[in-house]
């Protein structure tokens, strides 16, 4: 496939390995990719294990299943049982557990849950149903948010009345923010977002090397996308430079996409946000506006809706959402908390960095490069 | 959540949906979020919609800063 291909060539990826062994920094480097799909991507070429040591991923907190509070995951449940309610959602939420249990299982009970490929789709159902109210989970961060927005914007040009947008969207320059003034915070370098920051463009991180002094390389997914990001995170150690430097060029513009911003701003504005395993952090997720109050699905049910959930079972869940521990460090990896029966969220995503070295991390299974 | 696949935009309709081909696989796809697309023209497509063009000589300009950065020893074949 055109633009996936020719990033995924063994024998270039062996040369880039070659090269950063070559140019490691004495000192080592910790690298975060801040991106569930960089996890995903890291883990499933095996790129963690052919890095020469003293370079280490470590996993951050981009996984929006991940970070979605227990609350929204027991609201959605309450909603999918309402007589006449129906949830559509990403397929990612069906197994999140809440403290209510998860969607699944509120759907074998006989709640209503619909799994969309699109936020359109949400849309969709509710134009063809109007019998129903329908109420979309929405979650993510900057890259799914227009989309969601958007649903918001047809929703009203079509005058449904039976549709509504129980959101949970977060942003990741707060939480990096919060997680680099922690202290005992061990990160040296960031892997970028690639497509939170077709976005938002790359601008959106000068922060990291201008308030923080760390290096920041916004990268592709395939296998040498992210050994050059990492090449170049290298070279920037060796020659004394703090810089945002795009690897992902081929999308990722300073300034990002001026209209998905406007669709994602007519509709949302940032306010305080929860994030499962982190806590509150301010100004860090996205609310309906006043405007669109009527398509906001937490106004709308907050006389039936519960408004806390006891997050139970969490193991170390936040550490490693943080980067502070790796999934294999938690007793109940594999043992207990698999993706059949997750304990904790990072299980549940494909993108969670449990599910993702349990996936690719059995005996025996490290791949080639590029595969 | 955040993947996004590159997929070839075949037509687009009257109501800024387009359909975009993705790995052989034709699916429509909304154009609300970007601007200036025309037909032929490559877009990184997530959940339903286009997010942004894929620059071609961009891309070029990546593989370039590949090999230039990973230079190929003498007598390797090219791929």
């Amino acid at each position: 496939m055109k633009y996936i291909d020719e990033y995924r060539d063994p024998r270039e990826g062996q040369r880039l390995l070659d090269e950063i062994r070559r140019s490691a920094p004495a000192g080592g480097l910790r690298i975060m990719e801040i991106c569930g799909g960089h996890t995903h991507a890291i883990y499933r070429a095996g790129l963690d294990q052919l890095l020469p040591e003293g370079i280490r991923f470590l996993h951050g907190p981009g996984c929006p299943v991940c970070v979605t509070p227990a609350v929204r995951i027991d609201q959605a449940v309450t909603l999918a049982q309402r007589p006449g309610c129906l949830v559509a959602t990403y397929g990612d939420m069906l197994r999140v557990p809440g403290s209510l249990g998860s969607l699944r299982a509120a759907q074998a009970r006989g709640g209503r849950v619909q799994i969309v490929y699109s936020s359109l789709d949400a849309v969709e159902i509710a134009k063809s149903h109007p019998d129903l109210e329908v109420v979309f989970l929405a979650v993510g961060f900057e890259t799914t948010a227009p989309a969601n927005a958007a649903a918001i914007l047809h929703a009203e040009e079509l005058g449904l009345g039976n549709f509504s947008v129980l959101g949970n969207h977060v942003l990741v320059p707060p939480v990096l923010r919060q997680l680099l003034e922690t202290p005992g915070t061990e990160i040296d370098a960031f892997i970028g977002p690639g497509h939170v920051a077709t976005v938002v463009g790359s601008d959106d991180y000068l922060f990291l090397p201008e308030e923080f002094h760390r290096p920041v390389v916004i990268s592709g997914f395939e296998p040498q996308d992210l050994l050059l990001s990492v090449l170049m995170l290298v070279r920037q150690a060796a020659e004394g430079r703090c810089a945002v430097e795009v690897e992902y060029r081929r999308a990722v513009r300073p300034q990002g996409s001026e209209k998905a911003l406007a669709v994602m701003r007519q509709a949302f504005e940032v306010q305080d946000q929860e994030w499962r395993g982190i806590g509150v952090v301010p100004q860090s997720g996205l609310g309906i506006r006043e405007r669109y109050a009527a398509f906001d699905a937490l106004r709308r049910y907050a006389d039936v809706l519960p408004e806390r959930a006891e997050e139970t079972g969490e193991y170390i869940c936040g550490a490693v959402l943080q980067g502070r521990l790796t999934p294999d460090a938690c007793p109940a990896f594999g043992v207990g908390c698999t993706p059949e029966h997750p304990f904790g969220p990072g299980m549940v995503s494909q993108e969670g960095a449990c599910a993702a070295l349990y996936r690719y991390r059995q005996p025996g299974t490290a791949q080639e490069v590029g595969k | 959540m955040c993947l996004a696949v590159p997929g070839q935009v075949l037509e687009i309709g009257e109501d800024n949906m387009a359909v975009v081909d993705i790995a052989g696989v034709r699916r429509r796809v909304c154009l609300d979020l970007v601007e200036d697309i025309a037909v032929e023209d490559y877009v990184l497509v997530h959940v339903g919609f286009a997010l942004q063009r894929i620059d071609a000589a961009e891309a070029q300009r990546t593989l370039d800063q590949l090999r230039e950065m990973a230079p190929r020893e003498s007598g390797e074949d090219s791929p």
